[in-house]
């Protein structure tokens, strides 16, 4: 039986994570490739990197880095942040990444998910989106989430999947660092409009809203998150062990 | 030595990457006489069967495969890899694979309900009948592999050595004597993945 994926996001600034870490034993808690090798040996199913870079240098450093992890962990990696052109795509899996994931890109170049997905497949291919409710209705939100696009989220979204994404990520700004839980209203209304794979982004705060999450929302194949995992508040062992004993079907 | 065949077709740096950290000599290749002189040959592959099946011709690494496959070398295939091993596939349309596993590629569609997702991604469990093949040696009954396709080895019975279930029994891996391919990605498959890559790297003697 498939498994649900525990997905924990590295965001990347100067070859170092951002967002305080909170490790015991781990001589460098902000070296990505020494917190990859952590989650990944602690049973993370995937890891999504965020380049949240600058500059031309920082990108350079970024894909040093990336190219480093891909020797060392031996499961997927997703790689975000920054991806406007197919040239792009080519950077981060040259260096081994094996998804790619647009958000302003696709808003700026309606083709680039159709391009993409022709060139490296369906599978490679993820629409992230940063959705908020404004007047009652679900709007994309581009340039990390200050700029409201105006495009109702369900029907960009649903367009995004026609063009050639293979799997949605779904970030509530609305519930995104409350740690109130996931935005399962949000979630219900986008994996009720697309057949391909949605992973839950924003509000994780503890173990009991990703279990909350997978029972109310079995369509949802897996769970994202930030800080909780970097501070240590939750460990995915843990977690998925949690999961378990709710009848959630997990890898241990 | 054993040489990764490079005909144009995806990213390998994972998978020699994942070679190397079982401690394999492993080298990326599309020198004819490199992979004659190889110990064992992987064939890689991600994309559409045909794309990759034309691109497979064009390099002439076909012939090279066959003919090194039927001297009894051992090959693995893996995803895409494994589906061109078969007779044929049906991926859009009707297309010739290399006939070293007895079989049909078809949609997992033709199987599976329909209110599941493709493609089939994620991790799924292994299950490996009654005689496991040497390749999962180091494995245990239900240890998770990393998946991700929509088309699957059908009529295969014969050299089927593992299953994941997926609202219908999938093929996940075969086997026919030195040939034999996975479904999933061992390169991604974390430990259990390195663990089958150490098998193959040792196999040898136990598939001729």
């Amino acid at each position: 039986m498939i498994t649900k994926r525990i997905i924990p996001c590295l965001d990347v600034r100067q070859g170092r994570v951002v967002k305080g870490v909170n490790f015991e034993g781990i001589a460098d808690v902000s070296s990505p490739v020494e917190l990859a090798k952590v989650y990944s040996e602690n049973g993370a199913d995937e890891l999504v990197f965020y380049d949240i870079t600058a500059s031309f240098e920082e990108r350079k450093l970024f894909t040093d880095i990336l190219c480093e992890v891909a020797r060392t962990i031996f499961i997927p990696l997703t790689v975000g942040g920054g991806i406007n052109t197919v040239e792009d795509f080519d950077r981060v899996l040259k260096c081994g990444a094996d998804k790619v994931s647009v958000n302003s890109g696709a808003i700026k170049n309606p083709k680039l998910i159709y391009e993409a997905a022709k060139l490296y497949g369906d599978q490679c291919v993820v629409i992230s989106a940063d959705v908020k409710r404004v007047d009652g209705v679900f709007r994309v939100f581009s340039k990390g989430g200050r700029e409201n696009t105006g495009m109702e989220a369900v029907e960009w979204i649903k367009h995004c999947c026609d063009m050639g994404a293979g799997e949605v990520v779904l970030n509530s700004i609305d519930t995104d660092g409350v740690k109130q839980g996931f935005d399962l209203e949000m979630l219900e209304a986008v994996s009720n409009a697309v057949s391909v794979p949605v992973i839950a982004s924003g509000g994780a705060g503890g173990i009991n809203d990703f279990v909350t999450l997978f029972k109310t929302l079995p369509k949802v194949d897996a769970g994202l998150a930030a800080s909780i995992f970097h501070f240590g508040e939750v460990a995915i062992g843990d977690l998925k062990k949690e999961l378990a004993k709710n009848n959630i079907p997990v890898r241990i | 030595m054993i040489a990764i065949l490079d005909y144009g077709v995806g990213n390998l740096f994972s998978l020699q990457s994942s070679f190397a950290a079982v401690g394999a000599d492993v080298k990326v290749t599309k020198d004819k006489d490199e992979i004659k002189k190889a110990d064992k040959l992987i064939l890689p592959g991600v994309g559409a069967f045909e794309d990759a099946a034309a691109k497979l011709k064009e390099s002439g690494l076909d012939e090279v495969l066959k003919n090194e496959a039927k001297k009894g070398k051992p090959v693995m295939g893996i995803c895409l890899g494994m589906q061109l091993l078969f007779d044929k596939s049906f991926e859009y349309g009707e297309h010739e694979g290399l006939g070293l596993i007895k079989g049909e590629i078809r949609p997992i569609t033709d199987v599976i309900p329909k209110e599941l997702k493709v493609p089939h991604i994620g991790w799924n469990a292994l299950h490996f009948g009654k005689n496991k093949h040497p390749l999962f040696k180091y494995l245990k009954e239900g240890d998770f592999a990393y998946f991700v396709h929509s088309y699957y080895g059908a009529d295969c019975d014969e050299s089927v050595i593992a299953t994941a279930e997926y609202g219908a029994e999938l093929t996940a891996a075969v086997a026919d004597k030195n040939v034999c391919g996975c479904q999933f990605h061992p390169e991604k498959s974390g430990e259990v993945g390195l663990k089958i890559l150490k098998a193959f790297c040792e196999m040898e003697a136990d598939l001729v």
